[in-house]
């Protein structure tokens, strides 16, 4: 019995003790990432490559994700507005929710899915097939090579998607808001415009994602480079890639949330 | 320097990008016409502002003139000083009448000024004197009974 507990406890403690290495782990690699970012800049062709890859082909699945957002967001906030008769403040609803929260939170969590992923798998692969040992030999350094460029493709795509999420989103609330519903398109737009301010709801979304995207990024080029040179080494920082990152999206959002929107 | 079709994605990408975030600041955001121009400050006293807010419209005749910028509340007297953030197109008389009005039946509540007769304008740092507090419901309720009470005790 005793024993038993013993196990437990120490369990419990591998796991902590092995977290807090990894987090230590992943704060030398980003000062790693930051010190050999210079080549990523310098041969910018190798960041726009990572940046066609993470952004623009991301580009489809964050509109139409954006777009179906919007349109429920849209019902949902028309259904439950009307009961108090004040259908008009619809588009502050949508506009207001998306800007501030969903834009940056769905698109970075599809980001992560989306993108990540394959950052992770890619380097991942390149690592199980000695690649980067292979580059290692060459005198190149894989880090400012391959995972810097990649990094900063997606500190790059990230707010530019997040953007398009939201533009998209308030398009959406506005065709079933406005063309389905039949609310008065002047007070749809001049109430979200009185409502939304530039500052503290625009820039702070774009703030929310820029950090998005470095936390993304930098989890899934550690996973990748971090993974076991094996095919199962690969599909687990892959599946760990998702999920630290889309946990830690939600967590940053609500310590960037209470920093911003409080009082 | 070769251009590559990667670069004309990223190109049209970044682009985009950029015309989202013209659309959400001019069309959704209020960048562009809700801004206060040449701003000046003037502050006025209540005796109680219910729930008005700080960034909440100043309005003359439904017209938005400026924003409140911050309230706060004066030790001595213990009323609230409440600082607007004024539209420098507009100035207004010396007897300038403030009070606190709520749009619609729950909407949120707004400074109204009422123009005086005086020859003289307000200038930058100046006081409101005269102001009306915000109607506080449960006050006016309480009001109300009470008269109603004594209408009763009279009758008796």
């Amino acid at each position: 019995m005793l024993e038993r507990t013993a196990y437990a406890f120490r369990l419990i403690g591998a796991k902590v003790v092995n977290g807090v290495w990894r987090v230590g782990q992943l704060a030398r690699f980003f000062a790693l990432i930051l010190l050999h970012s210079g080549t990523s800049f310098r041969r910018l062709q190798l960041t726009l490559r990572e940046v066609y890859f993470s952004g623009v082909l991301s580009l489809i699945i964050i509109m139409v994700s954006g777009l179906f957002v919007g349109m429920v967001l849209g019902l949902q906030g028309f259904d439950t507005l009307q009961r108090y008769g004040s259908e008009e403040i619809l588009g502050v609803l949508v506009a207001l929710s998306l800007v501030r929260e969903l834009g940056p939170v769905v698109a970075g969590l599809l980001f992560a899915s989306r993108a990540g992923s394959a950052m992770t798998a890619e380097i991942g692969l390149m690592k199980a097939t000695e690649q980067l040992a292979a580059m290692d030999m060459m005198a190149v350094d894989p880090v400012a090579r391959v995972v810097a460029p990649r990094f900063w493709g997606g500190v790059i795509s990230m707010p530019i998607l997040a953007l398009l999420f939201s533009a998209m989103g308030v398009l959406g609330g506005y065709l079933v808001g406005v063309m389905l519903i039949g609310i008065d398109s002047g007070s749809f737009w001049a109430q979200m415009q009185a409502a939304v301010d530039f500052r503290r709801d625009i820039l702070n979304g774009v703030i929310k994602s820029v950090v998005f995207g470095v936390a993304v990024s930098l989890v899934a080029v550690f996973e990748g480079y971090d993974s076991d040179a094996t095919a199962e080494g690969v599909s687990r920082a892959t599946t760990r890639t998702v999920v630290t990152s889309s946990l830690a999206i939600l967590g940053l959002d609500f310590i960037l949330t209470s920093f911003m929107f409080r009082g | 320097m070769t251009r590559t079709t990667v670069d004309l994605w990223v190109g049209i990408f970044v682009t985009m990008g950029v015309a989202a975030l013209v659309f959400l600041a001019l069309k959704v955001g209020n960048l562009g016409g809700g801004q206060v121009r040449n701003p000046y400050e003037l502050t006025a006293n209540f005796d109680n502002i219910g729930g008005l807010k700080a960034r909440a419209p100043v309005k003359s005749a439904g017209v938005v003139v400026g924003r409140i910028s911050s309230i706060h509340l004066d030790k001595q007297h213990y009323q609230a000083v409440v600082t607007l953030q004024m539209d420098g197109r507009y100035t207004f008389p010396k007897d300038t009448f403030a009070t606190i009005n709520t749009s619609g039946l729950l909407g949120e509540q707004y400074i109204g000024l009422e123009p005086g007769g005086d020859p003289e304008d307000l200038g930058a740092g100046d006081v409101i004197k005269k102001t009306q507090s915000a109607v506080v419901l449960e006050k006016l309720i309480s009001q109300f009974m009470f008269s109603k009470a004594e209408e009763g005790a009279a009758a008796k």
